[in-house]
Protein backbone atom coordinates (compact mmCIF):
# COMPACT_ATOMS: atom_id res chain seq x y z
CA UNK A 1 0.00 0.00 0.00
CA UNK A 2 1.52 3.55 -0.99
CA UNK A 3 1.67 5.69 1.88
CA UNK A 4 0.80 9.49 1.51
CA UNK A 5 4.14 12.01 1.55
CA UNK A 6 3.03 15.44 3.41
CA UNK A 7 5.49 18.59 2.45
CA UNK A 8 2.35 21.28 1.51
CA UNK A 9 0.44 19.75 4.37
CA UNK A 10 3.07 19.04 6.84
CA UNK A 11 1.21 20.73 9.25
CA UNK A 12 -2.68 20.14 8.28
CA UNK A 13 -4.56 18.73 11.21
CA UNK A 14 -1.48 19.86 13.67
CA UNK A 15 -2.32 22.88 14.65
CA UNK A 16 -5.87 25.10 15.14
CA UNK A 17 -5.51 26.96 12.18
CA UNK A 18 -6.87 30.31 13.98
CA UNK A 19 -4.41 29.83 16.69
CA UNK A 20 -0.93 30.92 15.95
CA UNK A 21 0.75 30.02 19.67
CA UNK A 22 0.02 26.41 18.60
CA UNK A 23 1.81 26.69 15.17
CA UNK A 24 4.71 28.25 17.29
CA UNK A 25 4.49 25.15 19.67
CA UNK A 26 5.23 23.19 16.55
CA UNK A 27 8.13 25.40 14.92
CA UNK A 28 6.10 27.69 13.06
CA UNK A 29 7.97 30.60 10.99
CA UNK A 30 11.49 29.19 12.20
CA UNK A 31 12.21 28.41 8.32
CA UNK A 32 11.19 32.49 7.73
CA UNK A 33 13.77 33.27 10.85
CA UNK A 34 15.95 31.19 8.72
CA UNK A 35 15.63 32.51 5.39
CA UNK A 36 15.73 36.12 6.43
CA UNK A 37 19.46 35.41 7.34
CA UNK A 38 20.04 34.34 3.84
CA UNK A 39 21.22 36.33 0.71
CA UNK A 40 18.12 36.62 -1.43
CA UNK A 41 20.19 34.73 -4.48
CA UNK A 42 20.95 31.89 -2.32
CA UNK A 43 17.51 31.57 -1.72
CA UNK A 44 16.53 31.86 -5.15
CA UNK A 45 19.16 29.49 -6.47
CA UNK A 46 17.94 26.73 -3.62
CA UNK A 47 14.22 26.99 -5.09
CA UNK A 48 15.86 26.49 -9.01
CA UNK A 49 18.03 23.26 -7.36
CA UNK A 50 15.36 22.12 -6.05
CA UNK A 51 13.48 21.63 -9.06
CA UNK A 52 10.31 22.98 -7.40
CA UNK A 53 7.47 23.60 -10.49
CA UNK A 54 4.43 25.91 -10.05
CA UNK A 55 1.73 23.44 -8.56
CA UNK A 56 -1.28 25.87 -10.22
CA UNK A 57 -1.33 23.53 -13.44
CA UNK A 58 1.01 24.93 -16.25
CA UNK A 59 4.35 23.48 -14.28
CA UNK A 60 6.97 26.54 -14.83
CA UNK A 61 10.27 26.45 -12.70
CA UNK A 62 8.93 28.19 -9.62
CA UNK A 63 12.92 29.39 -9.52
CA UNK A 64 13.30 31.03 -12.78
CA UNK A 65 10.22 32.28 -12.06
CA UNK A 66 11.83 33.88 -8.79
CA UNK A 67 15.29 34.42 -10.60
CA UNK A 68 13.31 36.80 -13.46
CA UNK A 69 11.37 38.59 -10.56
CA UNK A 70 14.43 39.15 -8.86
CA UNK A 71 16.17 40.35 -11.87
CA UNK A 72 14.26 42.55 -13.20
CA UNK A 73 15.35 46.25 -14.11
CA UNK A 74 13.18 48.69 -15.08
CA UNK A 75 13.87 52.92 -14.69
CA UNK A 76 10.27 53.30 -12.41
CA UNK A 77 10.07 50.04 -10.67
CA UNK A 78 9.64 51.72 -6.96
CA UNK A 79 8.25 48.82 -5.89
CA UNK A 80 8.15 44.63 -6.63
CA UNK A 81 5.03 43.07 -5.51
CA UNK A 82 4.05 39.22 -4.83
CA UNK A 83 1.49 37.52 -5.49
CA UNK A 84 -0.45 34.65 -4.42
CA UNK A 85 -3.45 33.07 -6.59
CA UNK A 86 -6.03 31.70 -4.33
CA UNK A 87 -8.20 31.49 -7.09
CA UNK A 88 -8.49 27.90 -7.28
CA UNK A 89 -11.49 27.46 -9.79
CA UNK A 90 -10.77 24.55 -11.69
CA UNK A 91 -13.15 21.52 -11.76
CA UNK A 92 -12.30 18.69 -9.67
CA UNK A 93 -9.61 20.88 -8.03
CA UNK A 94 -9.98 22.08 -4.15
CA UNK A 95 -6.05 21.62 -2.61
CA UNK A 96 -5.77 25.11 -2.36
CA UNK A 97 -8.54 25.39 -0.09
CA UNK A 98 -7.43 22.94 1.85
CA UNK A 99 -4.25 24.21 2.69
CA UNK A 100 -6.10 28.02 3.51
CA UNK A 101 -8.51 25.77 5.90
CA UNK A 102 -5.52 23.95 7.70
CA UNK A 103 -2.50 25.37 7.77
CA UNK A 104 -2.53 28.97 6.52
CA UNK A 105 0.80 30.26 8.11
CA UNK A 106 2.84 27.79 5.95
CA UNK A 107 1.29 30.37 3.21
CA UNK A 108 2.03 33.18 4.48
CA UNK A 109 6.10 31.63 5.45
CA UNK A 110 6.45 30.62 1.87
CA UNK A 111 5.54 34.14 0.72
CA UNK A 112 7.44 35.88 3.22
CA UNK A 113 10.51 34.05 1.96
CA UNK A 114 10.09 34.28 -1.58
CA UNK A 115 9.27 38.08 -1.09
CA UNK A 116 12.86 38.20 0.55
CA UNK A 117 14.44 35.84 -2.47
CA UNK A 118 12.97 38.56 -4.77
CA UNK A 119 12.48 41.67 -2.73
CA UNK A 120 9.16 42.19 -2.70
CA UNK A 121 7.69 44.45 0.19
CA UNK A 122 4.13 44.25 -1.02
CA UNK A 123 1.88 41.13 -1.07
CA UNK A 124 -1.62 40.50 -1.93
CA UNK A 125 -3.23 37.30 -1.45
CA UNK A 126 -6.15 37.04 -3.92
CA UNK A 127 -8.96 34.36 -3.51
CA UNK A 128 -12.31 33.57 -4.60
CA UNK A 129 -15.22 35.50 -3.47
CA UNK A 130 -16.73 31.62 -2.63
CA UNK A 131 -14.33 30.30 -0.51
CA UNK A 132 -15.62 32.06 2.68
CA UNK A 133 -14.03 29.82 5.10
CA UNK A 134 -10.70 30.42 3.60
CA UNK A 135 -11.43 33.85 3.62
CA UNK A 136 -12.45 33.95 7.41
CA UNK A 137 -9.29 31.72 8.27
CA UNK A 138 -6.72 33.03 6.15
CA UNK A 139 -7.77 37.02 7.76
CA UNK A 140 -7.35 35.60 11.27
CA UNK A 141 -3.95 34.09 10.41
CA UNK A 142 -2.84 37.32 8.76
CA UNK A 143 -3.72 39.50 11.69
CA UNK A 144 -2.20 37.04 14.31
CA UNK A 145 1.22 37.16 12.19
CA UNK A 146 1.46 41.07 12.15
CA UNK A 147 0.67 41.19 15.83
CA UNK A 148 3.73 38.66 16.31
CA UNK A 149 5.75 41.25 14.21
CA UNK A 150 6.02 38.56 11.56
CA UNK A 151 4.51 40.91 8.32
CA UNK A 152 5.17 44.88 8.72
CA UNK A 153 8.13 45.97 9.37
CA UNK A 154 11.44 44.69 9.92
CA UNK A 155 10.61 40.78 10.29
CA UNK A 156 13.11 39.27 12.88
CA UNK A 157 15.27 42.25 13.20
CA UNK A 158 16.09 41.56 9.84
CA UNK A 159 15.67 44.98 8.11
CA UNK A 160 13.27 43.49 5.68
CA UNK A 161 9.60 44.64 5.63
CA UNK A 162 6.30 42.93 4.15
CA UNK A 163 2.51 43.99 4.01
CA UNK A 164 0.48 41.13 2.62
CA UNK A 165 -3.23 42.16 2.12
CA UNK A 166 -6.26 40.29 0.83
CA UNK A 167 -7.76 40.70 -2.36
CA UNK A 168 -11.14 38.92 -3.55
CA UNK A 169 -12.51 37.83 -6.63
CA UNK A 170 -16.14 37.48 -7.40
CA UNK A 171 -16.62 34.87 -9.41
CA UNK A 172 -14.41 34.65 -12.63
CA UNK A 173 -12.92 31.35 -13.44
CA UNK A 174 -10.93 33.59 -16.01
CA UNK A 175 -8.89 35.66 -12.74
CA UNK A 176 -7.29 33.16 -12.06
CA UNK A 177 -5.06 33.00 -15.26
CA UNK A 178 -2.34 35.49 -14.10
CA UNK A 179 -2.62 38.34 -15.60
CA UNK A 180 -6.17 38.87 -15.85
CA UNK A 181 -5.69 38.19 -11.91
CA UNK A 182 -3.70 41.46 -12.49
CA UNK A 183 -6.52 43.47 -14.11
CA UNK A 184 -9.18 42.23 -11.17
CA UNK A 185 -6.65 43.01 -8.43
CA UNK A 186 -6.14 46.21 -9.79
CA UNK A 187 -10.02 46.62 -9.26
CA UNK A 188 -11.04 46.04 -13.47
CA UNK A 189 -12.73 43.55 -15.56
CA UNK A 190 -11.65 40.41 -15.49
CA UNK A 191 -9.96 40.49 -19.54
CA UNK A 192 -6.66 38.98 -20.17
CA UNK A 193 -3.77 41.07 -20.64
CA UNK A 194 -1.63 40.21 -23.86
CA UNK A 195 1.94 38.65 -23.13
CA UNK A 196 4.70 39.74 -23.30
CA UNK A 197 5.41 41.47 -20.83
CA UNK A 198 5.19 38.62 -18.48
CA UNK A 199 4.94 39.56 -14.84
CA UNK A 200 8.11 39.63 -13.73
CA UNK A 201 8.89 42.25 -16.00
CA UNK A 202 5.26 43.92 -15.54
CA UNK A 203 3.01 42.98 -13.32
CA UNK A 204 0.67 44.59 -10.98
CA UNK A 205 0.44 48.76 -11.66
CA UNK A 206 3.35 47.89 -14.30
CA UNK A 207 5.64 46.58 -11.49
CA UNK A 208 7.57 43.51 -11.25
CA UNK A 209 5.72 40.48 -9.84
CA UNK A 210 6.12 37.30 -8.86
CA UNK A 211 2.82 35.54 -8.71
CA UNK A 212 2.69 32.06 -7.64
CA UNK A 213 0.00 29.57 -6.63
CA UNK A 214 -0.84 28.41 -2.63
CA UNK A 215 0.00 24.93 -3.02
CA UNK A 216 3.61 26.19 -4.68
CA UNK A 217 4.53 28.48 -1.99
CA UNK A 218 3.34 26.01 0.53
CA UNK A 219 6.92 23.90 -0.64
CA UNK A 220 9.02 26.83 0.23
CA UNK A 221 9.40 26.87 4.07
CA UNK A 222 10.09 22.80 3.65
CA UNK A 223 13.30 23.31 0.78
CA UNK A 224 14.11 26.48 3.28
CA UNK A 225 14.08 23.59 6.08
CA UNK A 226 15.36 20.39 4.22
CA UNK A 227 17.65 21.67 1.53
CA UNK A 228 17.73 20.98 -2.42
CA UNK A 229 18.87 17.45 -2.14
CA UNK A 230 16.20 15.87 0.26
CA UNK A 231 13.45 17.92 -1.77
CA UNK A 232 14.85 16.08 -5.19
CA UNK A 233 15.37 12.68 -3.42
CA UNK A 234 11.17 12.83 -3.17
CA UNK A 235 9.39 12.21 -6.67
CA UNK A 236 10.97 11.80 -9.90
CA UNK A 237 14.29 13.33 -11.69
CA UNK A 238 11.71 15.83 -13.91
CA UNK A 239 8.74 16.46 -11.28
CA UNK A 240 10.53 16.26 -7.69
CA UNK A 241 8.49 16.83 -4.39
CA UNK A 242 4.89 15.77 -4.14
CA UNK A 243 1.45 16.58 -5.19
CA UNK A 244 -1.91 17.02 -3.50
CA UNK A 245 -4.51 14.88 -6.03
CA UNK A 246 -7.83 16.44 -5.68
CA UNK A 247 -9.91 12.75 -6.38
CA UNK A 248 -13.78 13.00 -6.92
CA UNK A 249 -16.50 11.00 -8.63
CA UNK A 250 -17.21 7.31 -8.78
CA UNK A 251 -14.65 6.64 -6.28
CA UNK A 252 -15.15 4.89 -2.52
CA UNK A 253 -13.43 7.48 -0.68
CA UNK A 254 -12.97 10.86 -2.69
CA UNK A 255 -10.77 13.42 -0.96
CA UNK A 256 -7.48 15.10 -1.02
CA UNK A 257 -4.38 13.11 -1.16
CA UNK A 258 -1.15 14.59 -0.96
CA UNK A 259 2.34 12.13 -2.85
CA UNK A 260 5.00 11.98 -4.00
CA UNK A 261 5.02 12.77 -7.71
CA UNK A 262 5.79 9.61 -9.62
CA UNK A 263 3.18 7.29 -8.04
CA UNK A 264 0.57 5.61 -11.02
CA UNK A 265 -3.06 6.70 -11.51
CA UNK A 266 -3.83 3.41 -10.43
CA UNK A 267 -2.24 3.91 -6.56
CA UNK A 268 -4.23 6.71 -6.48
CA UNK A 269 -7.73 5.94 -7.93
CA UNK A 270 -7.65 2.42 -6.60
CA UNK A 271 -5.60 2.52 -3.77
CA UNK A 272 -5.94 5.75 -1.61
CA UNK A 273 -9.72 6.56 -3.46
CA UNK A 274 -10.50 3.06 -3.02
CA UNK A 275 -11.28 1.75 -5.81
CA UNK A 276 -14.89 2.37 -8.38
CA UNK A 277 -17.58 2.51 -5.60
CA UNK A 278 -20.26 -0.04 -6.06
CA UNK A 279 -18.44 -2.96 -7.48
CA UNK A 280 -18.40 -0.79 -11.25
CA UNK A 281 -15.89 -0.68 -13.52
CA UNK A 282 -13.48 2.41 -14.33
CA UNK A 283 -14.17 3.57 -17.66
CA UNK A 284 -12.14 7.15 -17.64
CA UNK A 285 -10.70 10.11 -15.60
CA UNK A 286 -10.10 13.43 -16.47
CA UNK A 287 -6.34 14.61 -15.07
CA UNK A 288 -6.28 18.54 -14.35
CA UNK A 289 -9.49 19.79 -14.17
CA UNK A 290 -12.01 20.72 -17.29
CA UNK A 291 -8.94 22.16 -19.05
CA UNK A 292 -7.39 19.07 -18.70
CA UNK A 293 -7.50 15.30 -20.16
CA UNK A 294 -9.99 12.48 -20.00
CA UNK A 295 -8.08 9.12 -20.13
CA UNK A 296 -8.88 5.60 -20.27
CA UNK A 297 -7.59 2.04 -18.49
CA UNK A 298 -4.40 1.97 -20.87
CA UNK A 299 -2.84 5.08 -18.58
CA UNK A 300 -3.92 3.78 -15.13
CA UNK A 301 -0.08 2.66 -14.96
CA UNK A 302 1.58 5.61 -15.84
CA UNK A 303 3.18 7.62 -13.59
CA UNK A 304 2.14 10.76 -12.32
CA UNK A 305 4.79 13.41 -13.17
CA UNK A 306 4.73 16.41 -15.49
CA UNK A 307 7.02 14.73 -18.04
CA UNK A 308 5.79 11.27 -18.23
CA UNK A 309 2.02 12.28 -18.59
CA UNK A 310 2.77 14.51 -21.54
CA UNK A 311 4.38 11.46 -23.18
CA UNK A 312 0.57 9.90 -22.89
CA UNK A 313 -1.19 13.12 -24.14
CA UNK A 314 -2.30 13.73 -20.75
CA UNK A 315 -1.33 16.55 -18.43
CA UNK A 316 -1.35 16.56 -14.36
CA UNK A 317 -2.51 20.50 -14.20
CA UNK A 318 -4.06 21.26 -10.99
CA UNK A 319 -4.03 17.55 -9.50
CA UNK A 320 -7.89 17.23 -10.14
CA UNK A 321 -8.54 13.32 -10.91
CA UNK A 322 -12.04 13.23 -11.88
CA UNK A 323 -13.17 9.26 -11.77
CA UNK A 324 -16.11 8.06 -14.51
CA UNK A 325 -17.48 4.69 -13.68
CA UNK A 326 -18.74 2.26 -16.97
CA UNK A 327 -22.10 3.85 -16.15
CA UNK A 328 -21.36 7.65 -16.98
CA UNK A 329 -21.36 9.17 -20.81
CA UNK A 330 -18.35 10.76 -22.07
CA UNK A 331 -20.65 12.68 -24.05
CA UNK A 332 -22.61 14.16 -21.25
CA UNK A 333 -19.06 14.73 -19.74
CA UNK A 334 -17.59 16.45 -22.47
CA UNK A 335 -20.85 18.66 -22.90
CA UNK A 336 -20.53 19.98 -19.84
CA UNK A 337 -16.94 21.12 -19.73
CA UNK A 338 -17.69 22.68 -23.20
CA UNK A 339 -20.73 24.70 -21.04
CA UNK A 340 -18.39 25.47 -18.43
CA UNK A 341 -15.83 27.21 -21.33
CA UNK A 342 -18.33 28.81 -23.17
CA UNK A 343 -19.70 30.50 -19.88
CA UNK A 344 -16.56 31.54 -18.52
CA UNK A 345 -15.38 32.91 -21.85
CA UNK A 346 -15.01 36.95 -21.17
CA UNK A 347 -16.16 38.06 -24.68
CA UNK A 348 -13.20 40.04 -25.26
CA UNK A 349 -11.35 38.28 -28.31
CA UNK A 350 -13.43 36.79 -31.25
CA UNK A 351 -11.95 33.25 -31.36
CA UNK A 352 -12.93 32.51 -27.95
CA UNK A 353 -16.32 33.88 -27.78
CA UNK A 354 -17.60 32.35 -30.81
CA UNK A 355 -15.54 29.23 -30.49
CA UNK A 356 -16.42 27.90 -27.33
CA UNK A 357 -20.07 28.45 -28.55
CA UNK A 358 -19.11 26.69 -31.57
CA UNK A 359 -18.44 23.76 -29.83
CA UNK A 360 -21.03 23.94 -27.44
CA UNK A 361 -23.57 23.29 -30.64
CA UNK A 362 -21.32 20.90 -31.89
CA UNK A 363 -21.67 18.55 -28.64
CA UNK A 364 -25.19 19.09 -29.06
CA UNK A 365 -25.10 17.43 -32.20
CA UNK A 366 -23.19 14.88 -31.26
CA UNK A 367 -25.40 14.01 -27.64
CA UNK A 368 -28.44 14.17 -29.94
CA UNK A 369 -27.54 12.50 -33.49
CA UNK A 370 -26.17 9.18 -33.72
CA UNK A 371 -24.73 9.86 -37.22
CA UNK A 372 -21.85 11.79 -38.17
CA UNK A 373 -20.10 11.57 -34.38
CA UNK A 374 -17.02 11.11 -35.83
CA UNK A 375 -16.76 13.93 -38.38
CA UNK A 376 -17.94 16.23 -35.67
CA UNK A 377 -15.35 15.36 -33.44
CA UNK A 378 -12.91 15.95 -36.53
CA UNK A 379 -14.44 19.47 -36.46
CA UNK A 380 -14.18 20.08 -32.96
CA UNK A 381 -10.61 19.48 -32.65
CA UNK A 382 -10.55 21.27 -35.98
CA UNK A 383 -12.05 24.38 -34.05
CA UNK A 384 -10.59 23.79 -30.58
CA UNK A 385 -7.18 24.16 -32.77
CA UNK A 386 -7.99 27.32 -34.71
CA UNK A 387 -9.11 28.53 -31.15
CA UNK A 388 -5.79 27.68 -29.41
CA UNK A 389 -3.85 29.13 -32.01
CA UNK A 390 -5.34 32.55 -31.92
CA UNK A 391 -7.16 33.13 -28.98
CA UNK A 392 -5.47 35.56 -26.46
CA UNK A 393 -5.59 33.63 -23.13
CA UNK A 394 -5.25 30.15 -21.58
CA UNK A 395 -9.12 29.89 -21.84
CA UNK A 396 -9.36 29.93 -25.30
CA UNK A 397 -6.31 27.84 -25.63
CA UNK A 398 -7.56 25.08 -23.38
CA UNK A 399 -10.76 23.57 -24.90
CA UNK A 400 -8.11 21.40 -27.24
CA UNK A 401 -6.82 19.63 -24.33
CA UNK A 402 -9.83 17.68 -23.67
CA UNK A 403 -10.81 17.44 -26.90
CA UNK A 404 -7.64 16.06 -28.28
CA UNK A 405 -7.71 13.59 -25.47
CA UNK A 406 -11.18 12.25 -26.83
CA UNK A 407 -9.82 11.88 -29.94
CA UNK A 408 -6.90 9.87 -28.76
CA UNK A 409 -8.86 7.64 -26.13
CA UNK A 410 -12.37 7.69 -26.71
CA UNK A 411 -12.84 7.83 -30.58
CA UNK A 412 -14.50 4.59 -30.73
CA UNK A 413 -17.36 6.01 -28.45
CA UNK A 414 -18.15 8.89 -31.30
CA UNK B 1 -23.26 50.91 9.83
CA UNK B 2 -23.93 53.29 7.08
CA UNK B 3 -22.40 52.80 3.52
CA UNK B 4 -20.23 55.49 3.85
CA UNK B 5 -18.80 54.35 7.44
CA UNK B 6 -18.62 50.57 5.51
CA UNK B 7 -16.43 52.17 2.07
CA UNK B 8 -14.54 54.68 4.70
CA UNK B 9 -12.74 51.41 5.95
CA UNK B 10 -10.85 51.25 3.25
CA UNK B 11 -8.22 53.16 1.69
CA UNK B 12 -9.40 55.39 -1.40
CA UNK B 13 -7.35 53.22 -4.37
CA UNK B 14 -8.88 51.77 -7.22
CA UNK B 15 -7.47 48.26 -6.24
CA UNK B 16 -9.65 47.95 -3.41
CA UNK B 17 -12.77 48.12 -5.87
CA UNK B 18 -14.23 44.79 -5.71
CA UNK B 19 -13.74 44.15 -1.76
CA UNK B 20 -15.48 47.47 -1.45
CA UNK B 21 -18.13 46.03 -3.17
CA UNK B 22 -18.24 42.66 -1.74
CA UNK B 23 -19.06 44.71 1.78
CA UNK B 24 -21.81 47.10 0.34
CA UNK B 25 -23.60 43.99 -1.24
CA UNK B 26 -23.27 41.75 1.56
CA UNK B 27 -24.47 44.51 4.42
CA UNK B 28 -27.85 45.02 1.62
CA UNK B 29 -30.80 42.40 3.22
CA UNK B 30 -31.31 42.30 -0.31
CA UNK B 31 -27.83 41.03 -1.37
CA UNK B 32 -27.30 43.39 -4.10
CA UNK B 33 -25.61 47.03 -5.34
CA UNK B 34 -28.15 50.06 -6.03
CA UNK B 35 -27.46 52.86 -8.10
CA UNK B 36 -27.01 55.24 -4.84
CA UNK B 37 -23.76 52.40 -4.22
CA UNK B 38 -22.44 52.15 -7.51
CA UNK B 39 -22.04 56.20 -6.74
CA UNK B 40 -20.89 56.46 -4.02
CA UNK B 41 -17.57 53.87 -4.63
CA UNK B 42 -16.98 56.24 -7.99
CA UNK B 43 -16.67 59.40 -6.24
CA UNK B 44 -14.60 57.71 -3.58
CA UNK B 45 -12.26 56.02 -6.21
CA UNK B 46 -11.97 58.80 -8.29
CA UNK B 47 -13.65 57.07 -11.14
CA UNK B 48 -16.67 57.14 -13.57
CA UNK B 49 -19.87 55.34 -12.35
CA UNK B 50 -19.46 53.42 -15.34
CA UNK B 51 -16.56 52.03 -15.11
CA UNK B 52 -17.89 50.55 -11.42
CA UNK B 53 -20.86 49.35 -13.34
CA UNK B 54 -18.45 47.69 -15.96
CA UNK B 55 -16.76 45.97 -13.04
CA UNK B 56 -19.74 45.21 -10.94
CA UNK B 57 -21.60 43.26 -14.18
CA UNK B 58 -18.63 41.77 -15.14
CA UNK B 59 -18.24 39.28 -12.21
CA UNK B 60 -20.95 36.58 -11.50
CA UNK B 61 -21.09 37.24 -8.02
CA UNK B 62 -22.14 41.12 -8.21
CA UNK B 63 -25.78 41.76 -8.74
CA UNK B 64 -27.64 45.24 -9.55
CA UNK B 65 -30.91 43.85 -8.92
CA UNK B 66 -32.62 43.20 -5.53
CA UNK B 67 -32.25 39.59 -4.59
CA UNK B 68 -33.83 37.14 -1.27
CA UNK B 69 -32.16 37.10 1.73
CA UNK B 70 -30.85 34.18 1.44
CA UNK B 71 -29.00 33.34 -2.03
CA UNK B 72 -28.38 29.86 -2.96
CA UNK B 73 -25.53 28.52 -5.30
CA UNK B 74 -25.82 25.59 -7.29
CA UNK B 75 -22.86 24.12 -8.19
CA UNK B 76 -23.22 23.06 -11.52
CA UNK B 77 -19.51 22.20 -12.12
CA UNK B 78 -19.14 18.94 -14.54
CA UNK B 79 -18.43 16.73 -11.34
CA UNK B 80 -21.40 18.04 -9.48
CA UNK B 81 -23.21 17.86 -12.91
CA UNK B 82 -22.14 14.05 -13.30
CA UNK B 83 -22.95 12.55 -9.95
CA UNK B 84 -25.85 15.00 -9.33
CA UNK B 85 -27.98 15.31 -12.88
CA UNK B 86 -31.14 18.11 -12.47
CA UNK B 87 -31.85 16.57 -9.08
CA UNK B 88 -30.69 19.21 -6.50
CA UNK B 89 -32.63 22.28 -8.66
CA UNK B 90 -35.87 19.97 -8.59
CA UNK B 91 -35.70 19.25 -5.20
CA UNK B 92 -35.21 23.02 -4.56
CA UNK B 93 -38.29 23.91 -6.86
CA UNK B 94 -40.37 21.18 -4.70
CA UNK B 95 -39.55 23.13 -1.41
CA UNK B 96 -38.99 26.82 -2.19
CA UNK B 97 -41.23 26.94 -5.53
CA UNK B 98 -38.29 28.60 -7.72
CA UNK B 99 -36.52 27.56 -10.99
CA UNK B 100 -32.69 29.11 -11.67
CA UNK B 101 -32.43 32.74 -11.81
CA UNK B 102 -35.37 33.38 -9.66
CA UNK B 103 -36.02 35.21 -6.63
CA UNK B 104 -39.59 34.05 -4.48
CA UNK B 105 -42.37 36.49 -4.19
CA UNK B 106 -41.72 37.05 -0.68
CA UNK B 107 -38.02 37.99 -0.92
CA UNK B 108 -36.76 35.03 1.04
CA UNK B 109 -34.83 32.86 -1.58
CA UNK B 110 -33.03 33.53 -4.65
CA UNK B 111 -31.60 30.56 -6.80
CA UNK B 112 -28.45 30.48 -8.53
CA UNK B 113 -25.88 28.51 -10.75
CA UNK B 114 -22.12 28.44 -9.68
CA UNK B 115 -19.05 27.39 -11.25
CA UNK B 116 -17.15 24.77 -9.09
CA UNK B 117 -17.37 25.59 -5.66
CA UNK B 118 -14.10 23.34 -4.66
CA UNK B 119 -16.19 20.71 -2.58
CA UNK B 120 -15.77 18.01 -5.52
CA UNK B 121 -15.52 15.44 -2.75
CA UNK B 122 -18.61 15.88 -1.42
CA UNK B 123 -20.51 16.34 -4.43
CA UNK B 124 -23.63 17.53 -5.23
CA UNK B 125 -23.13 20.68 -2.99
CA UNK B 126 -24.38 23.88 -3.38
CA UNK B 127 -23.90 27.54 -0.66
CA UNK B 128 -26.68 29.46 1.15
CA UNK B 129 -24.99 32.85 1.80
CA UNK B 130 -21.79 31.83 3.39
CA UNK B 131 -22.30 28.02 4.31
CA UNK B 132 -21.53 25.14 2.16
CA UNK B 133 -24.35 22.14 2.22
CA UNK B 134 -22.43 18.95 0.73
CA UNK B 135 -23.41 15.46 -0.18
CA UNK B 136 -26.95 16.69 -0.50
CA UNK B 137 -29.98 14.73 -1.18
CA UNK B 138 -33.93 15.50 -1.05
CA UNK B 139 -34.26 14.32 2.18
CA UNK B 140 -30.77 17.01 3.86
CA UNK B 141 -32.53 19.64 1.14
CA UNK B 142 -35.71 19.17 3.06
CA UNK B 143 -34.11 19.85 6.60
CA UNK B 144 -32.19 22.90 5.49
CA UNK B 145 -34.88 24.73 3.93
CA UNK B 146 -37.00 23.63 6.77
CA UNK B 147 -34.42 24.94 9.58
CA UNK B 148 -34.50 28.51 7.60
CA UNK B 149 -37.92 29.04 7.51
CA UNK B 150 -38.21 28.10 10.77
CA UNK B 151 -35.58 30.13 12.23
CA UNK B 152 -36.41 33.19 10.11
Amino acid sequence: MALENRIALKNAQKYNPVKIEEYLKIGGYENVKKALKMDPVNIVDLVIDAKLRGRGGAGYSAGQKKRFTSEAICDRCIQKYIICNADEGEPGTFKDRIILEQDPHVLIEGMIIAAHAIGATKGFIYIRGEYTDSIHILRIAINQAKEKGFLGKNIFNSGFDLDIEIKLGAGSYLCGEELTLLESLEGKRGYPRIKPPFPAEKGLFGMPTLINNVETFAHVPYIIEHGADKYRSVGTPNSPGTKIFTISGDVVKPGYYETALGLSLRDLIFDFAGGIKDGKKFKAAILGGAAGTFVDESVLDTQMGYDTLKEKGAVLGSGAIMVMSEERSIFDMTHSILKFFKHESCGKCVPCRVGTAQLMLMMDKVKNHPNGRKQLLNDMLLEAEYMAKTSLCPLGQSPIIPIRSLKQYFENQF
Amino acid sequence: MSRKDIISKFEPVKDNMLNILHELQNSNPNNYLTTEDLKLVADYLNTSQSSVYGVVKYYSMFSVKPKGKYVIRVCKSPLCSMIDGNNLLDHIKQNIGIGLGETTDDQMFSLEASECLGHCAEAPVMMINDGVYKDLDSDKIKNIFQNIKLNH
